[in-house]
């Protein structure tokens, strides 16, 4: 019986790592972010980035100019100053408490790019910041894409390397190992192009934009987790009262 | 009419028991409630599926004041509350994770009441309202999973809503009436929400009165699985009540207190600190608006649908497929009369029935697991092979009611046919290679349960004796 009983254990287990490892597998290496959303100056910088390069195509239309101004400690003339490059129906100026819309037009950008450029304001929370991080730094040139770039992260990416005087530009170099059905191929970007930037300032751009967007995915998380801790501790204190109210009412139950 | 007990309270409470039986309910649920002084961890769930009951209905009723149920607005509006509604944040997080404690805190209520029996003894009323409550409880929670309106919103009530087509003859017509148009659309969402609004504001509570009212008539079970009120009687409080049961009130009251601060700690701290809940509570694909053009690459439920969800994608045809799903949960309402051991408790069952319990519940866990992983060959096999224990455990349980005379060693030769048959018959034709060599190693799983909960008594005494069951309950 006992002889009986290890050899159905042996094979569950055997059979459970089969599985396991059958299970793995696929899915594009991604870098960690290593972002920080409570980190004032990579968000403002985050920000600035982001107007500059990505509103026009990109926009954040569930977000408002000044939920970021008060968020991200900036004055309102900063802000109308630096941020707000839209006007309104009457031709002013958006107004900061106006949500984050661009101007570009969804029936042209789609029939340029395939598809119009989606609203980010929630790519931090569909996608993740490492993600964005890992894709912002994935571009590689490709004759063969309408745009000139292809991305390693989203291959046939419609979008142009925007960034690309910052980083300059990256090819693809592969390499097989093995034969057939079981070649593994490995590829590696290489700098082909210097841009106005070293590797290490452009990752701390890409870095900036990742943490503003994972900022900008979710307010709420600059204060929850503070939120959290008071309300934690309160529970804990009530639960140790609530132990002894019980334990005192529970001494007449024999 | 009867006449009604007389009182002696005086002043405001005398004028309102003389007009409305007001300390008379408190008396007889609350304060005069004897319930069994040997109520463990197990029995805070039912309060906690109250109480969170009452955070979905408060916070949805919050949530309501801003949302607006638009296919163009829904999910904007969602956003709206989450960041230009002071607090929406916080109001929006309790409801998603309300929606998955529910789940949590209900899956644990019912398994409370497989471990001690108690749908037995005149209890078989309270499971079935039980089960109207969690019927009811998965329909709110489905239709609320369209409101946000995302990617996962959209094209999870998209599968579930065509698995109304299977139906032969009607299902085009059915389907095309549940949504309210011939694609799934505005029409849908608007009635989504008025019925996400009706059955738990209404119906639930209604349902969770009347499963109350029933448990109190009857009286509650215990971990013992003793009748209290066949026992002696005269306790501390009362000379005619039971001598093992304790108002309920002050005692399990302030014990749940505790039940509630501990419940609140875990679930505020996911609130606060994961509101995601790792991607299983909030979905990653839900954070991108519906798109009607664009499926995901990935569709899989909320978690607490996936069971079921793993039990629909186990039979590829699709019509016998959705009657599997349904099927898995329609077999719950009848467990009462499968299971037909007098001994409530599995404290005094033999340990093969507390081996299929327990084995039940991995089952459940493992379905559920599979439920939001893509299908490979090794997890489809997997998924398949715990549909076929999900169903053989019922068969298993009805086996168990009588250990003394039960013919295990026949019943596992005529479940396990049973298994192979279902395999030679629908699942080896048709089959590749790689999928016959799943089926061949993974067949390990329903022989091992087969072995494990009938020839285990079968062959070993002690895993087939029951205890008996004793005259009072123990402990407290």
């Amino acid at each position: 019986m006992k002889k009986f009983i290890a050899s159905v254990m042996f094979a569950l287990s055997a059979t459970l790592m089969a599985t396991t490892a059958l299970a793995s597998g696929g899915g594009v290496h991604l870098e960690h972010a290593d972002v920080d959303i409570h980190n004032k100056e990579s968000l403002q910088r985050g920000v600035k980035y982001y107007v500059n390069y990505c509103m026009g195509c990109h926009s954040l239309s569930y977000s408002r100019y000044n939920r970021i101004a008060q968020d991200l400690e900036l004055t309102e003339e900063q802000v109308v100053k630096n941020l707000i490059f839209t006007r309104n129906a009457d031709g002013e100026q958006d107004k900061p408490g106006a949500l984050m819309k661009n101007a570009i037009s969804q029936k042209h950008s789609a029939e340029w790019f395939g598809a119009p450029p989606p609203d980010l304001t929630l790519v931090g929370r569909s996608r993740g910041p490492d993600w964005i991080y890992s894709y912002l730094k994935a571009f590689y040139v490709d004759p063969t894409r309408p745009m000139g770039v292809n991305n390693t992260v989203f291959p046939n990416v419609g979008m142009p390397h925007v960034l690309w005087e910052l980083q300059g530009l990256q090819e693809k170099h592969c390499t097989k190992e093995g034969e057939g059905a079981h070649a593994v191929e490995h590829c590696e970007l290489k700098t082909v192009k210097q841009g106005s930037m070293s590797a290490a300032e452009y990752d701390q751009v890409a870095r900036d934009l990742t943490n503003f967007l994972a900022y900008v995915g979710e307010p709420a998380a600059l204060h929850r987790s503070t939120y959290g801790i008071l309300v934690l501790l309160f529970l804990a204190v009530f639960a140790v009262l609530a132990y002894f109210l019980k334990k005192e009412y529970w001494k007449d139950v024999h | 009419m009867a006449e009604r007990p007389a009182h002696n309270y005086t002043g405001i409470l005398g004028w309102v028991e003389d007009r409305f039986p007001l300390m008379e309910t408190w008396k007889a649920h609350l304060a005069e409630y004897y319930a069994p002084k040997n109520f463990n961890f197990w029995y805070f769930f039912g309060s906690l599926a109250m109480l969170v009951l009452v955070i979905q209905i408060v916070s949805g009723l919050f949530l309501a004041f801003h949302y607006k149920p638009d296919t163009g607005l829904a999910f904007a509006s969602v956003e709206y509350i989450m960041r230009d509604v002071p607090g929406g944040w916080f109001i929006r997080y309790m409801h998603s994770t309300g929606a998955s404690a529910f789940f949590i805190v209900v899956y644990l209520h019912m398994f409370r009441a497989l471990i001690y029996g108690s749908y037995k003894g005149k209890r078989e009323l309270i499971w079935l309202i039980g089960m109207a409550i969690y019927l009811a409880l998965m329909a709110t929670a489905f239709m609320g999973y369209l409101l946000p309106w995302g990617q996962m919103s959209f094209w999870g009530a998209q599968v579930i809503i065509n698995l109304f087509n299977t139906i032969p003859f009607i299902g085009e017509a059915l389907s095309t009436w549940i949504r309210g148009d011939f694609v799934l659309g505005d029409a849908t969402l608007n009635r989504f929400f008025a019925l996400h609004f009706f059955l738990p504001a209404l119906v639930l509570p209604a349902l969770v009165f009347v499963h109350i009212v029933a448990l109190h008539a009857v009286g509650s079970n215990n971990p013992d699985g003793v009748e209290i009120k066949k026992g002696p009687k005269g306790n501390a409080w009362s000379e005619t009540a039971p001598a093992d049961g304790i108002p309920f009130h002050p005692y399990y009251s302030v014990k749940d207190i505790l039940g509630v601060v501990v419940f609140l700690i875990g679930f505020f701290a996911i609130l606060f600190f994961a509101p995601e809940g790792g991607g299983y509570f909030l979905e990653k694909p839900n954070f991108e608006p519906a798109n009607a053009l664009k499926t995901p690459e990935h569709i899989a439920p909320v978690w607490y649908f996936t069971p079921f969800y793993t039990v629909l994608r186990a039979i590829p045809d699709p019509w016998y497929g959705t009657l599997a799903m349904f099927g898995a949960i329609a077999i719950l309402f009848v467990l009462p009369w499968i299971d037909r051991n007098p001994v409530k408790s599995w404290r005094y069952r033999n340990n093969a029935h507390k081996i299929n319990l327990i084995l039940f519940a991995v089952v459940f866990c493992v379905l559920g697991w599979m439920g939001v992983e893509a299908v490979t060959p090794a997890y489809k096999e997997l998924g398949t092979r715990m549909t076929q224990i999900y169903f053989v455990f019922f068969a298993v349980l009805w086996v168990h009611s009588n250990p003394a005379k039960a013919k295990y060693v026949m019943w596992f030769g005529i479940l396990l046919a049973a298994i192979i048959g279902y395999d030679l018959v629908f699942r080896v034709p048709g089959s590749d290679a790689e999928a016959l060599t799943q089926m061949l190693i993974q067949a390990v799983w329903p022989v091992g349960y087969l072995a494990l909960t009938l020839l285990l008594p079968a062959f070993k005494p002690s895993c087939n004796e029951e205890k008996p069951v004793p005259e009072r309950v123990t402990g407290h």
